[in-house]
């Protein structure tokens, strides 16, 4: 073989490769993305039972029951409108009412947002990013839910995943 | 007094990098020996005044001086004095200036230890080194300063996130950094070739170690960060695909093309161009790692506080850096002239196919991690792109390139049989065909795709052992002559067997964990007892018990194994009045290669606590297989050929390298 053609084996190898690559991608964008709603985008784009997204939102004060093996239900609020969410499993550390909160599951057909994963935060000061900016655009944000005690450098957030 | 003389000596290290990336290229213009050497003295200064700037904010954190803002927003007196050191590079501030320590360790280790370079080589190499150390060190003195003092101190620190408060910090960040910075060497040779214009096998050669070096770390800081946040995040996850974790997980994936590369490029003196290349994209990857990480563009765990500025800055750092060398590439690559011919059926050949691999794979992650951003910023939705993604993109193609890697090492150099390579690895394709059959008949009805994985990681294994026992000659000849060539075998044919075995030695454990894991989630009070995987569980009682900085309960577990006691294991839940935080430290008992795992969750009103408990198979040889990675590549890094270093080019001009 020639030196051009040598070059050509590779590049047509390389091209097939990334041409695969490529298409894995896109098949993948198209179906294992997840969107990011708060209550009130939940009402007004009626997402449909079984279409999975996840939930952000402030979690309604003295919404939070307990009940058999684990089992619990809470709503989540954005100030104006608010969702009741079932899980079962252990809630993160810092899972708080009048906290941000961020779930991950879909509506069931009585429109209870039944989760299986709730995103724990890992610092008392945190506002999930996307809770965060969802109020802010909505016009709830207070200035007191991000609020640090001090300067700029309190270790920031987190979010780790519970099953 | 300390914080300013640290900020001082921050300040007197940037006005060296100053100096030092500057004087020798004008030293190395004008073919002055004497202002190339200036680099030298420069890197060594610049490394002992960041280690005195770093060696300060220690100091300042172990005795709890709560008049610097860093310190009181990250200590607390009561704090072991072990996280007083470790919570240094627990913040933004802290783990910027390790960032820049390590650079200048770097600098300082070309230095000192690059004797045999080229005068000029070494002088450009320097330069290059002292940019991206200035850029760095403005950006700490601008936007983060750790020695910032508060003007009434208060009487005490708000302690470190408690999550932090780990021994895990105090090895993961430095390795991990170890990694990310170390190819900093890399990315200078780079642009030091491009700009003198000149590059050859012996290039190569110097560039190695240094990239071996880098990998070494960043594969241990990755395995560690990993094990980390299995024990410590108190669900048993070990990979998240958290685009923090895929940030420095592209760096290594470029990073192991580049050892690849460079290998044939030192061997062959082919794939030049490409080799620098690689050798910029990894630094730029780790630079975009850093941002990512740093710039608070996420959040996560890593990103300690976000201001708008520090992201703007090291955007401006990210783009300089990225742009500058990509587009010094597309202007000089062309002056470096091709190099050695081989066929696509060669050694030369299949280190192609592993570079092609592993950047498609590192492409596939780039995408799934910029992919949020941009759609946020092109349609303000906000999506997240999970591991169902990485699963069905990246997989593939590693299982591809895993596929491929017993072959590789069997393929000659030039023109290789590919044949003879089958034949060889015919023992190891057995060893899968029956591993396979085994394990599906095992686990009969459960995950079809789990004995094809387990074939595949044995077929890995078994193809690396293969090699050497081809090498050694071992069952065609007598043991005492096989047993002299394993002595005299090189020792990178050692490390790649190790680094290739270790590969499948993490791809057992990866898929034995995520498809063999058992799991217990519930309430149980004292007296209860939950079997699972063969064990007995049993709750003894809870109890609580004061800390230094904190107060835990802790639960007992009694763990028995057919009546008999095995051990007992005691999770425990910490609660940390500063912070009002909460932690969950979960219980480990490993038996062999397994673990089981306790971790607790709340308490319930009647006196019960929930309990998460999994038996994890085999769960450790997904940090085996890295360690094992690593300890190759240490072996090949203590060749004998690495340690006598590169041979002189011969007397060649000055100008170009000649085409063969």
């Amino acid at each position: 073989m020639t030196r051009k053609q040598r070059r050509l084996t590779l590049i047509c190898g390389a091209l097939a490769v990334l041409a695969i690559a490529a298409g894995l991608v896109l098949n993948a964008l198209r179906d294992s993305i997840v969107f990011f709603s708060t209550p009130s985008m939940v009402a007004e784009k009626h997402i449909g039972p079984g279409k999975r997204f996840r939930l952000g939102g402030l979690v309604q004060p003295g919404s939070l029951k307990r009940g058999e093996n684990l089992a619990v239900s809470f709503s989540v609020a954005d100030g104006s409108a608010t969702l009741p969410v079932a899980y079962t499993g252990i809630l993160p550390d810092l899972f708080r009412e009048g906290q941000g909160v961020v779930a991950e599951g879909a509506l069931d057909a009585s429109g209870t947002f039944r989760a299986d994963n709730v995103l724990a935060k890992h610092d008392e000061t945190y506002m999930p990013k996307e809770v965060a900016d969802a109020l802010k655009k909505q016009g709830h944000w207070k200035d007191d839910y991000g609020a640090k005690p001090s300067a700029s450098a309190a270790p920031q957030p987190a979010q780790g995943t519970m099953r | 007094m300390i914080a300013e003389a640290g900020h001082y000596a921050l300040v007197l290290a940037l006005g060296l990098a100053l100096i030092q990336s500057t004087v020798p290229l004008l030293g190395a213009r004008w073919r002055d020996a004497a202002l190339m050497n200036v680099a030298r003295s420069t890197a060594l200064a610049q490394l002992l005044f960041v280690a005195m700037s770093f060696i300060a904010l220690v100091t300042l954190h172990v005795t709890s001086d709560f008049s610097v803002v860093n310190v009181y927003e990250n200590s607390h007196s009561l704090k072991p004095l072990i996280y007083k050191i470790t919570g240094v590079w627990g913040n933004h501030e802290g783990s910027m200036l390790l960032w820049v320590s390590i650079l200048a360790l770097f600098g300082g280790l070309v230095a000192a230890f690059g004797n045999n370079l080229p005068l000029s080589l070494r002088a450009h190499v320097l330069a290059v080194q002292a940019w991206v150390a200035g850029a760095f060190y403005l950006f700490i003195l601008m936007t983060s300063n750790p020695f910032l003092r508060i003007a009434n101190p208060p009487i005490e620190g708000r302690d470190l996130n408690p999550i932090l408060q780990d021994i895990g910090l105090a090895v993961h960040p430095p390795m991990l950094y170890l990694g990310y910075v170390g190819f900093s060497i890399s990315f200078s040779f780079a642009v030091a070739a491009l700009l003198e214009g000149r590059i050859d096998a012996a290039w190569a050669r110097w560039v190695r170690p240094w990239t071996l070096m880098a990998w070494i770390f960043l594969t241990l800081g990755i395995a560690m960060g990993s094990y980390w946040a299995y024990y410590e995040l108190g669900w048993g996850g070990w990979w998240f695909w958290d685009p923090v974790e895929n940030a420095s997980l592209m760096p290594w994936l470029a990073g192991t093309a580049l050892l690849h590369s460079a290998l044939v490029m030192e061997k062959r003196n082919a794939l030049k161009v490409w080799t620098i290349l690689l050798s910029i994209l990894t630094f730029s990857l780790s630079l975009l790692g850093t941002f990512l990480v740093r710039s608070g563009v996420l959040t996560s765990v890593h990103a300690f506080a976000t201001d708008p500025a520090r992201g703007v800055f090291i955007l401006l750092i990210l783009c300089v850096f990225i742009g500058g060398s990509l587009s010094l590439f597309a202007w000089r690559a062309s002056a470096l002239k091709q190099g050695g011919l081989f066929a696509p059926i060669s050694r030369e050949g299949a280190l192609v196919l592993n570079n092609l691999f592993l950047t498609v794979a590192c492409a596939t992650v780039l995408t799934g991690t910029l992919y949020p951003m941009a759609y946020e910023v092109l349609s303000s939705d906000k999506i997240s792109v999970g591991a169902p993604f990485f699963q069905l993109t990246f997989g593939p193609v590693f299982v591809a390139l895993l596929l491929a890697v017993p072959f590789g090492p069997l393929l000659a150099w030039k023109r290789g049989d590919l044949l003879g390579a089958t034949q060889r690895l015919l023992a190891a394709g057995i060893a899968a065909l029956i591993a396979i059959a085994l394990v599906w008949a095992w686990t009969y009805g459960g995950a079809t795709l789990a004995p094809l994985a387990i074939g595949l990681a044995v077929f890995v294994v078994m193809g690396a052992l293969c090699d050497v026992a081809e090498r050694i000659g071992l069952f065609r000849m007598p043991l005492s002559i096989s047993l002299r060539r394993a002595r005299g075998l090189p020792r990178a044919a050692w490390g790649t067997m190790f680094a290739h075995a270790g590969l499948g030695i993490a791809l057992i454990g990866i898929v034995c964990e995520t498809t063999g894991n058992t799991e217990y989630i519930g309430a149980m009070r004292p007296g209860d007892v939950v079997p699972i995987a063969g064990y007995q569980l049993k709750l003894d009682g809870l109890t609580p018990r004061p800390g230094p900085n904190f107060s835990e309960t802790i639960a007992q577990f009694i763990v028995k194994r057919d009546g008999a006691t095995v051990s007992t294991m005691t999770p425990s839940k910490r609660s940390f009045a500063t912070r009002g935080m909460s932690t969950t430290e979960a219980a480990l008992l490993t038996r062999g290669a397994s673990q089981l795992y306790i971790s607790l969750g709340d308490a319930t009103a009647d006196g019960a606590i929930a309990v998460r408990i999994y038996h994890k198979p085999l769960v450790l040889l997904i940090w085996w297989g890295p360690v094992l990675m690593a300890f190759g590549g240490l072996l090949s890094l203590s060749d004998r050929r690495l340690r006598v270093g590169a041979p002189k080019p011969a007397k060649a001009p000055r100008a170009l390298q000649p085409a063969e």
